[in-house]
């Protein structure tokens, strides 16, 4: 059991359909000339309706006044297989997109990390459904086999050639994954299963057949290995939502946003990386895109912070021209390194980790709301401090009084009943940069009892000036 | 009234005065202020909860009182965070304070978003005090600042002014500070009755 095909029987109608906020809506893809359009595909509401595939779209409409359609495009669908593909990346190095609407992966290597087989299944699919597309799962020892089995099988862990021989052997000619001229020769000639077809002699199926057909026999055997193209994950995250009516409000966007952070995220759980910029396009249709940047401080990839922080962003811009289209572009992917926890923590379970809440934080308030503080050595009150992380730990300083808080701006001072508690300390500094001071500070005690920090300039008579307060 | 609740449960809680009550568990924060601490009926600032601090004016020593425990805190590597602050804090003194500033934070937030920065803060439980300094909190925004505080387990520390005295306050300890002369007394405590007579602010 080395290989896993993961067949996405209705690729095209999942990637239209889990953009939709109502999955179960009527909904049919078209395909056709512009004179002739015909329903390609339709899902399980639509076909209750009574639509099939194959019908022209007039003979629909007629059967059927509202459903909702869609392009059946297959550069969409080739898209999908992509994004599918990164993300079985972070299950097996191995991956490949050698079969149209499936997936090939190795797993023997990774089952060490992720468990058994049955475990590893039940993970595949809760995230497959999470992303929202339909599955065949089947592992077995060899790739052929594998996309093989998954036409008639689901679920099915076939474990060594042995057992692969049984599965196979009951296989239709038609399903085998044959060239479809030979499945009809070798049908006509009253051959209906693999078996039959496998317990024939080598040489008269040389001598009949394409080369094609052994190869294929083979390589269903594992006795000849199938050259496969392993896929590469890109370096870049680009992914659009084309929506198919005008939206005016943010709240619409909501859920294809959720979509595509979703899928964001699993990208980048597939690649081991973070994101720490992205941009968000809002298309229109008629003036040029939106574009909301999407800054974070540290590389992330949680899907949820992903949503909230692109939904903080989004509910604050106002557009001039309805949203036709969302598109998320994410070009900077750093490692991502996962946060340090404790071991024996004794806060709540539900905590949230301070750099997203710092996130979070900035997203409503704004990029620069959450600021450190640090201490710079100038003798200036005023630029005694800066609002920046230190790194360093302060060096001690000495202990003269100094107020815990500092006023914005020194405001006169009334000096009727004022009582200086100590003082003169003469400040004398800053001629170098042109913010040159001389004053004499003093701690002062109002009448109400309140203790601050005032200063005289010196040689000036503009009387006392409050700069903090002894709080 | 359908709910069963354990004796035990509400005692502990405080929120049933018995004649002769048992000590509630002591506070991990005491205040620094060895007076104070011994009238609080856990020793110190209620864990988990809001503390209110009324002041009449600024630079009175509010401040004075909860600097020993940001210094225990910001030591223990707890993160502080001050939402919207009415000043800047002078990193000199807050360091000559034993506080280290690199475990501070300051937010600046507009008015009407102060009390949501502060229940984020609190709800997450990842920071070990904040402080906020709210204009406008009437009693449902207190009571949600201290059930935020509970759900996160974080210090609270709300500062004032002293005429919100006569308003009620679901904060767990309430406390004014007064200047003239400098003491502070006890208006609210949760657990056990407030101690009548103030007490003097050293240094002030």
């Amino acid at each position: 059991m080395r290989w896993v095909c993961i067949v996405f029987p209705q690729l095209a109608l999942d990637g239209v359909q889990r953009l939709h906020p109502e999955p179960d809506a009527p909904l049919a893809l078209l395909a056709g000339t512009p004179q002739r359009r015909v329903l390609q595909t339709v899902n399980a509401a639509a076909r209750a309706l009574g639509l099939r595939p194959g019908q022209s779209l007039t003979a629909a409409h007629a059967l059927v006044k509202t459903f909702a359609s869609a392009e059946y495009d297959p550069v969409q669908i080739e898209r999908w297989q992509q994004f599918l593909a990164a993300w079985a990346y972070r299950f097996s190095s191995q991956v490949s997109v050698y079969y149209p609407r499936a997936l090939l992966f190795e797993i023997e290597s990774s089952l060490g990390l992720f468990g058994p087989w049955p475990l590893f299944e039940a993970r595949l699919r809760k995230e497959l459904t999470e992303l929202g597309f339909r599955h065949r799962i089947v592992a077995a020892p060899n790739p052929a086999a594998a996309r093989v089995l998954a036409n008639l099988y689901d679920g099915l862990a076939v474990a060594d050639d042995a057992a692969l021989q049984q599965a196979l052997a009951p296989l239709p000619i038609d399903r085998a994954g044959l060239e479809p001229q030979a499945a009809t020769a070798l049908s006509r000639m009253g051959l209906r299963t693999l078996a039959h077809v496998q317990a024939l002699p080598r040489h008269t199926l040389a001598r009949r057949f394409d080369v094609g057909l052994l190869q294929h026999l083979d390589a269903l055997s594992g006795q000849r290995p199938l050259a496969l193209d392993f896929y590469q994950p890109p370096d870049r995250f680009d992914v659009r939502i084309e929506l198919n009516f005008d939206v005016h409000s943010h709240q619409a966007l909501l859920f294809p946003l959720r979509r595509l952070t979703a899928d964001l995220s699993a990208f980048l759980c597939g690649r081991d990386s973070g994101v720490q910029r992205f941009d968000l396009h809002l298309e229109h249709a008629q003036a040029a895109d939106s574009v909301i940047k999407v800054g974070l401080l540290s590389a992330e990839r949680e899907p949820g912070m992903l949503f909230e922080l692109a939904r903080g962003r989004l509910e604050q811009v106002q557009v001039s021209a309805p949203v036709r289209g969302l598109r998320l572009l994410a070009e900077d992917l750093p490692v991502f390194v996962p946060q340090r926890q404790d071991l024996f923590d004794e806060r709540p379970q539900q905590t949230l980790p301070w750099e997203q809440l710092r996130e979070r934080l900035r997203a409503r308030l704004g990029d620069d709301a959450v600021q450190g503080l640090r201490f710079h050595a100038d003798h200036r009150p005023e630029c005694a401090w800066q609002a920046a992380a230190d790194p360093r730990a302060c060096q001690g300083l000495n202990k003269v009084q100094r107020p815990g808080w500092l006023l914005p701006q020194p405001s006169p001072l009334a000096e009727q009943g004022v009582h200086i508690l100590m003082g003169p300390e003469r400040i004398e500094s800053g001629w170098w940069d042109g913010a040159d001071i001389r004053r004499d500070y003093y701690l002062v005690q109002t009448r109400t009892g309140q203790r601050g920090w005032a200063f005289r300039n010196v040689g000036q008579s503009d009387g006392l000036w409050l700069q903090g307060w002894f709080a | 009234m359908g709910a069963v609740v354990a004796l035990d449960a509400l005692f502990n809680g405080g929120r049933v005065w018995k004649g002769r009550p048992a000590a509630p568990p002591a506070s991990l924060h005491p205040t620094g202020l060895a007076a104070l601490d011994a009238v609080l009926p856990s020793g110190g600032w209620p864990a988990s909860a809001l503390s209110e601090i009324l002041m009449a004016k600024d630079g009175v020593g509010e401040l004075q009182l909860v600097l020993p425990t940001l210094a225990r805190l910001s030591a223990a590597g707890e993160r502080i965070v001050l939402v919207a602050p009415p000043y800047t804090p002078y990193p000199h003194a807050w360091q000559n304070a034993g506080v280290d500033v690199r475990q501070l934070s300051v937010v600046q937030a507009e008015e009407r978003d102060v009390l949501w920065a502060v229940e984020q803060c609190l709800r997450s439980g990842s920071c070990g005090a904040v402080l906020c300094w709210p204009h406008k909190a009437d009693d449902r925004a207190l009571r949600r600042l201290q059930v935020a505080a509970e759900t996160g387990q974080t210090l609270a520390f709300a500062w004032r002014a002293l005429s919100e005295a006569i308003n009620p306050s679901p904060a767990a300890l309430r406390l004014a500070v007064e200047a003239r002369p400098a003491q502070v007394r006890v208006l609210k405590c949760r657990g056990g009755l407030a101690h009548p007579a103030p007490i003097a602010l050293a240094g002030h």
